[in-house]
């Protein structure tokens, strides 16, 4: 007579979210499987300075990290702001969705989510200008992450004017 | 779609449904959420909220009895913290219904049961202080309820009583009382020692659970079992309840010992605030009243923060600090927190964002257990320091420092100045040095980590053309730049001299620490960039790893060579087996490894190592369970289908090829465990110490530690143990360990 209580055990900080990653291979159903099963999570909203030893040493707290690769922009190699951190146990990472997402590193509130895992490309930003195309469209100041947002940039930059 | 197939067979008397749904499913889910939330805050009295669920499910027990007795059941066993709420909600329900009160009785006993049987004791207690409360609430006759306690005494350690029992059968329950006493007395209590969390009694002696508990209970007895802290809505409901006819207990008798049952440890009550560190505001209850054992064990239950925040009575006591207090107590739990570290300071966290002001208890426990450092013990000042750094790093590492200088006139290696030290280390490694720099006032200096820079010493800047293996260093890095082969590499290492051997006998085939660490330090120099590179680079020339640390020294090498990138490197090494745990172990209670013996990271890895080979051994004895049973289960098949062409055609081989895996793991599973016994004989192999250095009470800590984390596993290799090491010659305080953690497990 082991009843478990729906009501009382919602795991919501481990449960999938909303995204869908447009270029995964496959349908929506297999996408999902993928996520419900991985232990791959993505990490957003790091600074560009931040180090893969530091997201080491936080996400090693929740388990054994297996390997982290860092996201770059596609045209500079740069680091722009996010992550994947992959474990080597589902039960590991569960950890990190409910105890590390949505704590600091480098002063800002980082956020995780699951990834089907990781595949050669998707390490890379997909916004227009190289990096994440959260950073081509935002409008606020944010020194950790190049400034300007990348249109807001080129907006305050008014074009040189043609002299004849 | 259809949704009537259910509710057209159910019709009369089932209008009330129809309104809200008609899936009998959903009208389940109905009940488990309403059950489970009443209690919870709400615009309606608790008395009307109870009043009002027992009348709906008075109504449904038609329809829906089982259900309902299983909600109840469940509730009963996994919210201990509302248990008066759902024990007035019985009792309504059985004044209103005699039969269902009979039947809740008796699925509570089997409930009960099961949950002894399956060694659920945390659960067991929880429905055992349920029965005792329907005793208030007029459902059980107290006379049956003392018969089970009797039937209890001499064989459970936990007992909790309410008031009426004690009204209607103070004869009994004073027998009772003097039977649990004598046993108490009784008992040993080696094990204490190794459970504490500070060595010293004052400010706060830390009782031994059951100690504690009895004299909470001796407290409660004087006071004629007058008990006001807990909430006790079935006194609302006295007239009511009064009418009710009462049941008797079945007669229980609590299962037998089991050889292979496993039974709670024993725990010590962590307190580290009086009534005299909350002044203002209610007065904290003393350490020995049942209102603090009441309040203790229901925050215990709650790991929610907001849930935490709006306890049921929190007006009359000074919450904050018993949260602080309870959180702590479970962090330093020893010999392992009850949820994962991490967890706590996210917890504590969201209480300090869920506070108006900030939470200044934590800050002032945080004070309290720095001036203490002296007699904590030193895993606990491990999980402090994790805790502490982690915490900071979400508050832009502000703190008052300056507060703490008492530590600058210390030597380095007395407890508050290292545990600075480590702090300032972990904050760094969430930052960069210079954030560090700056945080902490210039007084503070000598204290700051050293700036981790690796430093490649085969290079003309630094000198190092005249050290031995330069040339080969240089020759090596650009036979990797161009991306030479691993026999070529291997080939070009050839050229490094041998310190260890005078005669080059054959060829240098023998252990060549300058080997390792000329290669070793070019390609990690190489790959430094991060660690992603220097994993890269330890896959690309795993081979050529492999050769170099076949031998023991060869494995113990590698790692004083990679020590500066240390943790998870090794951690890599490991898993690509390069190295074993044992020279982990070997490597880390060597002489080179003195001077950082007593440092956090070093342990950690050793901890770390202990848990990875624990991890392989399980892994592969669930290997070779699994495929037992897959045999049994064909061998079970081909019975049933009494086909006798078929068994002879497929059994041989499928059999031959199962029972041939089952040999291979079956050794795999000898040879692991054979490498995690010498593992651990390796770690108590420390031989004996000068014990009055920090160094030492440091080390037996962390032996006591690693016994009580994996006791059940050292259990097995008891015999090699006691043989081997624990004899009269070792030094006397390791021996003490060892006695205690035997006494621990009986």
């Amino acid at each position: 007579m082991s009843a478990q209580l729906n009501a009382l055990f919602s795991d919501s900080y481990v449960d999938i979210s909303q995204y869908r990653d447009q270029h995964f291979k496959g349908n929506r159903y297999e996408q999902e499987k993928l996520l419900k099963q991985s232990s791959t999570l993505y990490v957003g909203n790091l600074s560009f300075y931040t180090t893969e030893e530091q997201v080491y040493e936080l996400f090693s707290k929740s388990g054994d990290v297996k390997r982290i690769i860092i996201g770059l922009d596609k045209v500079k190699k740069t680091a722009c702001g996010f992550c994947f951190v992959e474990y080597y146990t589902r039960a590991d990472a569960e950890n990190a969705m409910r105890y590390i997402n949505g704590t600091r590193l480098d002063d800002r509130i980082i956020r995780t989510d699951w990834d089907a895992g990781f595949k050669e490309g998707r390490q890379y930003g997909r916004g227009k200008s190289g990096g994440q195309v959260r950073d081509e469209y935002r409008q606020d100041y944010d020194p950790a992450r190049g400034g300007y947002g990348k249109i807001t940039q080129l907006q305050r930059a008014p074009e040189p004017r043609h002299k004849f | 779609m259809s949704r009537r197939r259910h509710s057209d067979e159910n019709d009369g008397g089932q209008s009330h449904k129809r309104r809200r749904t008609s899936e009998p499913i959903e009208i389940e889910d109905r009940l488990e959420s309403l059950i489970c939330r009443v209690g919870e805050k709400s615009t309606s009295s608790l008395e009307s909220n109870l009043e009002g669920l027992a009348g709906v499910l008075e109504a449904d027990l038609p329809n829906y009895k089982s259900k309902i007795l299983r909600i109840l059941c469940a509730v009963a066993r996994l919210l201990p913290e509302k248990l008066t709420v759902y024990t007035t909600l019985v009792g309504l329900l059985n004044a209103r219904n005699y039969n269902f009160g009979g039947e809740f009785v008796e699925a509570m006993i089997r409930q009960l049961k099961e949950t002894l049987k399956s060694n659920l004791y945390n659960e067991a207690v929880y429905l055992v202080r349920f029965l005792c409360d329907l005793v208030n609430c007029h459902v059980i006759a107290a006379p049956s309820m003392v018969a089970m306690f009797e039937n209890f005494v001499s064989v459970i350690q936990e007992e909790d009583v309410p008031q009426e029992l004690y009204e209607k059968k103070d004869v009994e329950m004073d027998r009772l009382l003097n039977q649990i006493d004598g046993y108490l007395k009784r008992r040993q209590k080696t094990h204490l020692p190794m459970l504490q969390v500070w060595t010293a009694d004052k400010p706060h002696p830390q009782e031994e659970y059951l100690d504690c508990l009895w004299a909470q209970i001796q407290k409660l007895k004087k006071d004629r079992w007058q008990e006001r802290h807990i909430l006790r809505p079935y006194i609302a409901f006295d007239s009511v309840l009064c009418e009710a006819l009462q049941h008797n207990l079945p007669p229980f008798t609590p299962p037998p010992h089991m050889d292979d049952a496993t039974y709670p440890m024993p725990r010590v009550v962590f307190r580290m605030f009086d009534y005299t560190d909350a002044p203002e505001g209610p007065v904290m209850p003393g350490s020995h009243s049942v209102e603090r054992f009441v309040i203790e064990e229901n925050l215990h239950c709650i790991i929610n923060a907001a849930q935490l925040l709006s306890y049921p009575g929190k007006n009359k006591i000074p919450l904050n600090y018993h949260i602080v207090e309870v959180i702590f107590g479970e962090l330093f739990q020893l010999p392992s927190p009850p949820n994962i570290d991490v967890m706590y300071t996210t917890l504590l966290i969201e209480l300090c964002k869920l506070q108006p002001g900030s939470l200044p208890q934590l800050a002032q426990a945080t004070e309290m257990l720095y001036m203490r450092l002296d007699s904590m013990n030193t895993t606990c000042i491990d999980r402090l320091i994790n805790w502490f750094s982690h915490h900071l790093s979400n508050f832009q590492f502000r703190w008052s420092w300056d507060d703490w200088a008492d530590c600058l006139t210390q030597d380095l290696e007395k407890p508050k100045p290292k545990f600075v030290k480590e702090v300032l280390e972990k904050c760094m490694r969430l930052s960069y040095h210079q954030r560090i720099v700056d945080i902490v006032p210039p007084t503070f200096s000598a204290l700051i980590p050293a700036n981790p820079i690796y430093m490649y010493k085969y290079t003309e800047e630094s000198n190092g053309t005249s050290l031995p293996g330069y040339a080969v260093a240089v020759a090596v890095s650009n036979a990797i730049k161009n991306r030479a082969s691993n026999d070529e590499i291997l080939t070009v290492l050839k050229d490094v001299p041998n310190p260890n051997q005078e005669v080059d006998d054959d060829g240098g085939e023998g252990f060549n620490p300058l080997k390792i660490e000329v290669f070793l330090q070019t390609l990690l120099n190489l790959a430094a960039k991060s660690f992603s590179h220097s994993f890269s680079a330890l896959a690309k020339f795993h081979e050529v790893l492999k050769v170099l640390t076949e031998s023991d020294e060869g494995k113990l090498h590698i790692l004083r060579v990679v020590y500066e990138m240390i943790a998870v490197l090794v951690d890599k090494m490991i898993r690509t087996q390069i190295v074993d745990c044992a020279a982990v172990a070997n490597w880390i209670f060597s002489p080179d490894m003195a001077h950082d013996f007593t440092r956090l990271y070093v342990w950690e890895i050793l901890y770390s190592t202990i848990r990875k080979m624990n991890k392989h051994v399980q892994k592969i004895q669930k290997e070779l369970e699994d495929s037992k049973e897959k045999l049994e289960k064909l061998q079970l098949k081909r019975k049933d289908s009494g086909d006798e062409e078929d068994m002879e055609k497929n059994s041989d081989e499928e059999d031959g090829q199962l029972e041939e895996q089952i040999e291979r793991l079956q050794e795999k599973v000898e040879s692991a465990q054979s490498e995690q016994k010498n593992l651990f004989l390796v770690i108590f192999q420390t031989g004996s110490v000068d014990f009055n250095t920090p160094w030492y009470k440091n080390c037996i800590e962390r032996l006591q530690q690693i016994f009580l984390m994996h006791h059940v596993t050292i259990q097995q290799y008891m015999g090699t143990l006691e043989n081997l090491l624990f004899t009269a010659e070792l030094d006397h305080h390791i021996l003490a360990v060892y006695q205690q953690f035997c006494a621990l497990q009986q």
